[in-house]
């Protein structure tokens, strides 16, 4: 953790994370209670713990306000296009093999328009490593309802509710072929960080689900209130159960208080990598 | 187990209060309730965190505001107990 205590300087307006993280376009444009700036930050965390070369990192993300992720972190940074920031990835991973590739993005980009890739990056096992930032909506473009919207959640394409049965993403990584599957909420700040850490010391497809509050969007729509409500949420209704293999039971209804949800390191097993 | 020979670190926050969007997370789960907002507002118009009074000390320097913050606007650092006499 050498490169936090290089940067402390009490009574300086710096944040000892700062090296690891373009600080000059701090603060960044997200909304406040939006959770996507404290995934970024523990990505961060990750990389100083992880203990190689920032130059040792690759950050790629899609479009969307997770897509924004990689603009914030002084490593080797890639905004691709809608969806395919996973097949730019493989790119890298393969090209480059000695490479950490991790891709940031958001539930729309990564399972929806980029499901396909998500899948098929999972049956081949890249290695890569994969945080896909959940907030149960198309954020960005005004709260329309995605693959991951909860059954009865409301959103500007779906004023009486959705009704289309949502995706389980650890039950679909899991099944696709991941190799590392955990799913956490932005509160379990330090979970998630050893998630991110321990999907970068594995050599293949690692899937991290993170909850995240959008209280713009989704929160408004739904009367859920502002980011500290929905993470309110989180704290009253979260069970942690690492190593849990009834996936298939893990979808998430936030709109039912008597229904918890489930979070923790599902899935961690050896595959062999895809050309490694 | 003696838990009087058990030493509690203590802590010190530091706000960046510029960056700061008053979000809450940072005062709502500190274990410790050493924050609260200030009256003054930073050049986007939020309040940001300050030490409430009477907790000075009452940092424990878990540092769970810093690590939960979007912003990356709070951190703390540990007193050493050398200097935590004086404050």
């Amino acid at each position: 953790m050498s490169v936090i205590e290089e940067t402390i300087q009490p009574g300086v307006n710096i944040h000892p994370i700062d090296k690891l993280l373009r600080a000059d376009r701090l603060p960044h444009i997200l909304c406040p209670g939006c959770g996507i700036g404290t995934v970024i930050h523990g990505y961060a965390h990750a990389i100083a713990a992880s203990g190689l070369d920032e130059d040792q990192h690759v950050c790629v993300s899609g479009i969307g306000c997770s897509g924004r992720a990689a603009g914030y972190v002084n490593v080797d940074s890639y905004h691709s296009t809608h969806g395919r920031a996973l097949p730019f990835a493989l790119g890298i991973a393969v090209h480059k093999p000695e490479l950490n590739v991790t891709v940031i993005s958001g539930d729309g980009d990564l399972t929806a328009i980029g499901g396909n890739h998500l899948i098929h990056a999972a049956r081949r096992n890249v290695n890569l490593n994969v945080i896909c930032i959940n907030n149960f909506n198309y954020g960005m473009t005004g709260g329309q309802v995605g693959p991951t919207t909860p059954i009865g959640a409301k959103g500007t394409t779906a004023p009486q509710g959705a009704v289309e049965q949502p995706f389980n993403l650890p039950y679909l990584a899991k099944a696709t072929g991941a190799i590392f599957v955990a799913r956490w909420t932005i509160l379990h700040v330090r979970e998630f960080q050893d998630a991110v850490l321990r999907s970068m010391q594995k050599k293949g497809f690692c899937f991290i689900e993170v909850l995240a509050p959008c209280p713009t969007s989704f929160g408004r729509a739904n009367k859920i209130g502002d980011g500290a409500h929905e993470v309110e949420i989180y704290r009253e209704r979260c069970r942690v159960e690492n190593g849990a293999t009834n996936l298939e039971e893990l979808d998430i209804d936030l709109i039912d208080e008597s229904k918890s949800i489930t979070v923790g390191n599902f899935v961690d097993v050896e595959r062999e990598p895809f050309l490694a | 187990m003696d838990l009087s020979l058990a030493q509690v670190p203590q802590g010190r926050v530091h706000v960046i209060a510029e960056r700061c969007k008053q979000c809450n997370f940072c005062i709502d789960y500190c274990p410790t309730d050493v924050l609260m907002y200030s009256d003054d507002i930073n050049a986007k118009g939020y309040h940001y965190p300050i030490v409430a009074a009477g907790k000075e000390t009452a940092c424990i320097h878990c540092r769970f505001c810093d690590l939960i913050c979007p912003e990356l606007a709070i951190y703390t650092t540990e007193v050493t107990t050398e200097t935590s006499g004086g404050d």
